[in-house]
């Protein structure tokens, strides 16, 4: 009778080293959580906070769609403006993805609706180099019911500002 | 000989026949066919295994709790309790008296023997078909470490799973997939590795960074996952045994996702975004010549080889929604494969080359599905709010997939069902879970 020892079933001791990489201040990106802080006061026409709550800092989309809507060209045209102005500033567009979705499609679709927007400002004469875009799909809702009210709201592409940091 | 094929090729280190006589297994009553509509489990009786030291009492009777879970837990096999039992083992070495247990209709009889020698722990085990007054196939036994007593159980299970069903077994496996925790819009998640029911869970990462499908490699020493530790998605490898890991794809302005190896472990395909345009790719395994599979305009993305490596079925929404294609793996012309109502994504070739597993949305409700490799015969599985991911047993013959509940609170747990569409099951982890990917069988 012969036997054999089962080997290598012991598996190493996890040794997890923290990640020291340059991340999003945020980690679940700016856009992702809503109420983030942003630097100065929504009166003063050359602050963060102007662009995000007085402009308006995100553009919203249909059910599976990435174009833009009339109310959406209209907030990115002021987008623009305020970019155009204020060259300080740089930009991650973030697209978004409600629910319901498969996990990858909405990814690919959040990168749909992040494109859209940097398209149309880099139309409206922004600089390239100042613009990223960053997909999460459905990753991060800001809206958590299981409705289309929720869902409305988590379908947005969000430019979130920077300071300097030119892509190139 | 299909039994000693399946010795050599699975057991290949660990096992040793007990020298019982070959009988005429293939052909003997004691069967199931897994693809008719088993309405009647088997009965089974596994009495707790002899201690034969006292080093081993501690195991004897946990490795005969595991063995009797995994197979009652296919729903194939039924357990018949302790206390129904009109006599017991006392030796291992002893006849079986078949009266005592035709009595109770126990079908099925495993007995079994565990000693001890320093760390190590020897298990033998014997089947007997109880209504053929004979042993089903040889005794084996094995050793292992204390330590590893639960792999033991799962060996002696799929053993005997395989000596019954005809079909390969599928016990001894690990399942990766991301383990979730916080509210919905905040969620922190982690890559996680875990025996298939849910037993012995590790943590591979830290929630410091969002990570998304891991995908084990075809030895199951390696995962593919894709992780925001920049800031922006790209492709990571990460080996288990050291959790070391390295970015395999990370090119400025493109986002990398949806990773799986090929067949022979040495090729990632997945997507790459660029200009918002999702498009599938390959590179080698150390992240270099990557080259392009598809260029639309539209989405193609979740590609999955076939498992010889000569085709990629993956989902695109080229026709205007989302729905599943083949191609050759070398990229070309491809066709579509799904036309029934809805939306078809995240398909997953089978082990055995047979079907194709993937998530349906249709009509406000999701399932995971199979059809086979030309679309045919679609089946729906199962049907929920949200049920998505599926990934295949290493037989074939099941499938887990993350199930969503609806609301503020939702959360996704993990859940396995059959080819069929019987035996659905949660597998239990200690808090949410996602993505979840079966390994190979363990070696």
């Amino acid at each position: 009778m012969r036997t054999f020892a089962i080997a290598a079933l012991v598996v190493g001791a996890l040794t997890l080293s923290a990640c020291s990489k340059n991340r999003l201040d945020n980690e679940y990106g700016a856009g992702a959580l809503g109420g983030d802080f942003v630097a100065g006061s929504p009166s003063d026409p050359k602050s963060p906070a102007y662009f995000q709550q007085t402009i308006g800092d995100r553009v919203l989309f249909a059910v599976d769609q990435s174009s833009l809507s009339a109310e959406g060209i209209e907030l990115l045209t002021k987008q623009a403006a305020w970019l155009m102005e204020n060259t300080a500033y740089t930009a991650v567009i973030e697209g978004h993805a409600d629910e319901q979705g498969t996990r990858e499609y909405n990814l690919a679709l959040g990168a749909r609706r992040a494109s859209a927007v940097q398209n149309f400002l880099i139309e409206r004469g922004v600089a390239p180099n100042r613009l990223q875009t960053v997909s999460y799909g459905k990753e991060r809702p800001l809206e958590i019911c299981s409705e289309e009210s929720c869902y409305a709201k988590n379908r947005r592409a969000v430019t979130v500002l920077a300071a300097g940091g030119l892509v190139s | 000989m299909t039994l000693i094929r399946t010795l050599t090729i699975a057991f290949a280190t660990g096992l040793s026949l007990l020298g019982a006589p070959n009988t005429s297994l293939a052909e003997g009553p004691l069967r199931i066919e897994i693809t008719d509509g088993v309405i009647e489990p088997l009965p089974f009786a596994i009495p707790d295994f002899q201690a034969e030291d006292g080093g081993a009492s501690d195991y004897a009777g946990l490795i005969a709790r595991v063995v009797a879970a995994d197979l009652a837990g296919t729903g194939l096999f039924r357990e018949i309790p302790a206390d129904a039992f009109v006599s017991n083992v006392t030796s291992f070495a002893s006849p079986v008296a078949y009266a005592d247990w035709k009595a109770i209709n126990a079908q099925a009889l495993i007995t079994g023997a565990v000693s001890t020698s320093g760390d190590t722990i020897n298990v033998k085990f014997r089947v007997f078909d109880v209504f053929s007054d004979q042993p089903l196939g040889e005794g084996l036994q094995f050793a292992g470490t204390a330590a590893s007593w639960r792999r033991m159980a799962h060996k002696v299970a799929d053993i005997v799973y395989s000596r019954i069903t005809g079909e390969g077994g599928y016990f001894d496996s690990r399942v990766v997939f991301v383990s979730e925790s916080g509210p919905k819009n905040a969620k922190r998640k982690r890559l996680a590795i875990m025996d298939y029911d849910g037993a012995n869970v590790q943590y591979l990462t830290d929630s410091s960074a969002l990570v998304l499908a891991p995908r084990f490699s075809p030895t199951g020493d390696k995962v593919l996952y894709t992780s925001y530790e920049t800031g922006f998605p790209q492709v990571y490898v990460l080996d288990v045994a050291t959790v070391g890991r390295q970015v395999l794809s990370q090119q400025q302005g493109t986002m990398t996702f949806a990773p799986r190896f090929s067949p022979d472990g040495r090729t990632v395909v997945y997507s790459l975004s660029a200009g918002g345009n999702t498009d599938i790719y390959a590179m080698d395994i150390n992240g270099s010549n990557p080259r392009r599979l598809t260029s639309t305009p539209s989405i193609e993305t979740a590609p999955s080889f076939s498992p010889d490596g000569s085709q990629i079925v993956f989902e695109s929404d080229r026709s205007g929604s989302q729905q599943l294609y083949v191609m050759p793996a070398g990229g070309g012309e491809a066709t579509r494969i799904s036309f029934g109502q809805g939306r078809y994504g995240t398909p997953v070739w089978s082990p055995r080359g047979d079907l194709i597993a993937f998530t349906k949305q249709n009509a406000g409700r999701f399932h995971i599905g199979v059809m086979r490799t030309d679309g045919s015969e679609e089946r729906l599985l199962t049907a929920s709010f949200l049920d998505e991911g599926p990934t295949w047993s290493p037989n074939g013959r099941v499938i887990m997939f993350a199930r969503e509940s609806q609301g503020a609170a939702g959360a996704p747990a993990l859940y396995s069902v059959d080819i069929s569409g019987r035996n659905l099951r949660r597998v239990v982890t200690e808090g949410a879970a996602s993505d979840p990917a079966w390994s190979p069988l363990l070696k």
